[in-house]
């Protein structure tokens, strides 16, 4: 082999080499995501799945050691709370969601997303109460999949509540109690995310939890 | 061996290829290429498209015939060290390299501004001042990015905001872009329409839709975590389908247009609690 051709093979597998782990440092970072939690079965008096989570202003070192003081979604699996935000439901079945609101409001950037949408009969329940829309200074966060055209406020706790939650977990403290369901359709992957900028101490609440997967958005696969 | 006149040779290839190469592109490939014609705008950029291509295809087979016939005849022999002659310039080859390259990059742009300006900003957002806007009666729709979604507001219909577009086909439409948060940009590709949806920024754009269907929204600016995420599909109908689109919608969103502040056109949300 020539001088020539010895060199040409050596760029042509350094290039192999350094594009093969640029590919899998990429394929890690994209393929890495919060853990699935799948909804637990309906009760056999009802349809569909179950779905229970719970929002709460910090996460705690329990649930979040690296950043203990972001807002978080937590979700409910063999009667522990898992800070996860990728949920596995049923296809062509209605998804019953109760979530513990333990966070106080933040107040929407757009009014618009105060209305409740795409529930099953276009509303949620709030403590007891079927609304279709909210005050939208009171909203502490939202619970929206934009593909699945489903928007849901959720109101928060007032400040003069006794009893508020420092971080997770919450249990006993102060909260409101949402209920709301909605229909999956066909199999597919959906985004969904908080709508209300929560983020704590970042610009324009955006940031931070906002921007990073597994606190206030995630996935919704339908399967 | 007598060296052959590779000027005249190559000018020969070159013109043969142009002559063959040009038609076919402008009648086979341009009719292909998007953003379609579903709308004024489409069809006027699809037009602008072909034009560019029509005087871009000679110019690349220039390019390219000149690589490769560089490659065959004027290579350096297996062996050879010696450098080719040395070239001092070629007053009358310069001067008509940079007389041919100047009229076609000015005549290009005299073109695209005459263009932009007679298409009325030919879909681009155009600011809050459009330097040209079309004559008769136009309807407004709001265009509102928010991460990590746009929504939009009909002003003459209530300010109601929808969460999808629809637009009636034949009518000028005068879209306010604008954001409430991070730059995003809207890009319905199928429309010919893009604009940049900046916060206290009314960015106006115009679009005639001319024919029935679906188009795609992208935001087109890196706006965050779900920028790949934030796309939504729209739909063109006609104008009795819009109108009655139109008042169900009002019916439908009707507790969230009573929470929604009276339409302006540009918003500034109060800075959340939380942020800061």
């Amino acid at each position: 082999m020539s001088l020539f051709a010895k060199k040409l093979v050596a760029v042509i597998a350094a290039v192999l080499v350094v594009g093969a782990l640029i590919t899998l440092y990429i394929a890690d970072w994209a393929t890495s995501f919060p853990k699935e939690i799948a909804a637990s079965t309906a009760p056999a008096n009802s349809e569909g799945a179950n779905l229970t989570l719970e929002t709460v202003a910090s996460a705690g070192p329990k649930y979040s050691p690296r950043h203990p003081d972001w807002v978080s979604y937590l979700v409910r699996r063999g009667g522990q709370w898992v800070r996860s935000t990728d949920y596995t439901v049923p296809a062509n079945s209605v998804v019953h969601v109760t979530l513990y609101q333990f966070d106080g409001a933040s107040g929407l950037r757009n009014p618009f997303l105060a209305q409740v949408q795409g529930t099953v009969g276009g509303t949620e329940v709030v403590d007891g109460k079927a609304v279709n829309s909210i005050d939208p200074e009171e909203a502490s966060h939202t619970f929206v999949v934009p593909e699945l055209g489903v928007f849901v406020p959720l109101p928060g706790v007032p400040e003069e509540a006794k009893n508020q939650c420092e971080f997770a977990p919450c249990e006993g403290s102060a909260h409101r109690t949402i209920t709301f369901s909605f229909h999956t359709g066909g199999k597919g992957r959906f985004r969904w995310q908080c709508f209300v900028p929560c983020a704590a101490g970042w610009f324009l609440g955006n940031g931070g939890p906002m921007q990073t997967l597994g606190y206030m958005d995630g996935f919704i696969d339908v399967v | 061996m007598n060296e052959p006149n590779h000027a005249r040779r190559f000018g020969a290839i070159w013109l043969v290829a142009t002559v063959i190469a040009t038609p076919l592109v402008i009648l086979l490939l341009a009719p292909i290429l998007p953003p379609g014609k579903s709308t004024e705008q489409a069809a006027g950029q699809a037009t602008d498209n072909t034009v560019l291509l029509g005087m871009a295809t000679p110019v690349l087979l220039l390019v390219v015939i000149y690589l490769i016939y560089s490659t065959i005849y004027f290579r350096q022999a297996r062996g050879a060290v010696l450098e080719g002659p040395a070239i001092r310039g070629d007053a009358r080859l310069q001067t008509t390299w940079i007389v041919i390259t100047s009229l076609l990059v000015l005549s290009l742009a005299s073109y695209g501004t005459v263009r932009l300006l007679s298409d009325n900003g030919a879909g681009s957002g155009s600011g809050p001042s459009p330097l040209t806007v079309p004559k008769g009666p136009k309807l407004p729709v709001q265009v509102i990015g928010q991460q990590w979604a746009f929504t939009y507001r009909y002003p003459t219909y209530g300010g109601v905001e929808v969460p999808h577009l629809v637009l009636p086909e034949g009518e000028t439409i005068e879209l306010h872009v604008t954001s409430i948060d991070v730059i995003h940009s809207f890009w319905a590709r199928q429309l010919a329409v893009k604009a940049d949806a900046n916060p206290q920024i009314d960015n106006i754009a115009f679009v005639k839709a001319t024919h029935l269907g679906t188009f795609e929204v992208r935001c087109a600016e890196l706006c965050g975590i779900w920028h790949g995420e934030m796309f939504d599909h729209g739909r063109v109908v006609t104008m009795p389908e819009f109108e009655t689109w139109i008042h169900q919608a009002q019916a439908t969103y009707a507790p969230a247009t009573k929470l929604l502040p009276p339409y302006s056109t540009t918003y500034l949300p109060k800075p959340s609690r939380r942020a800061e």
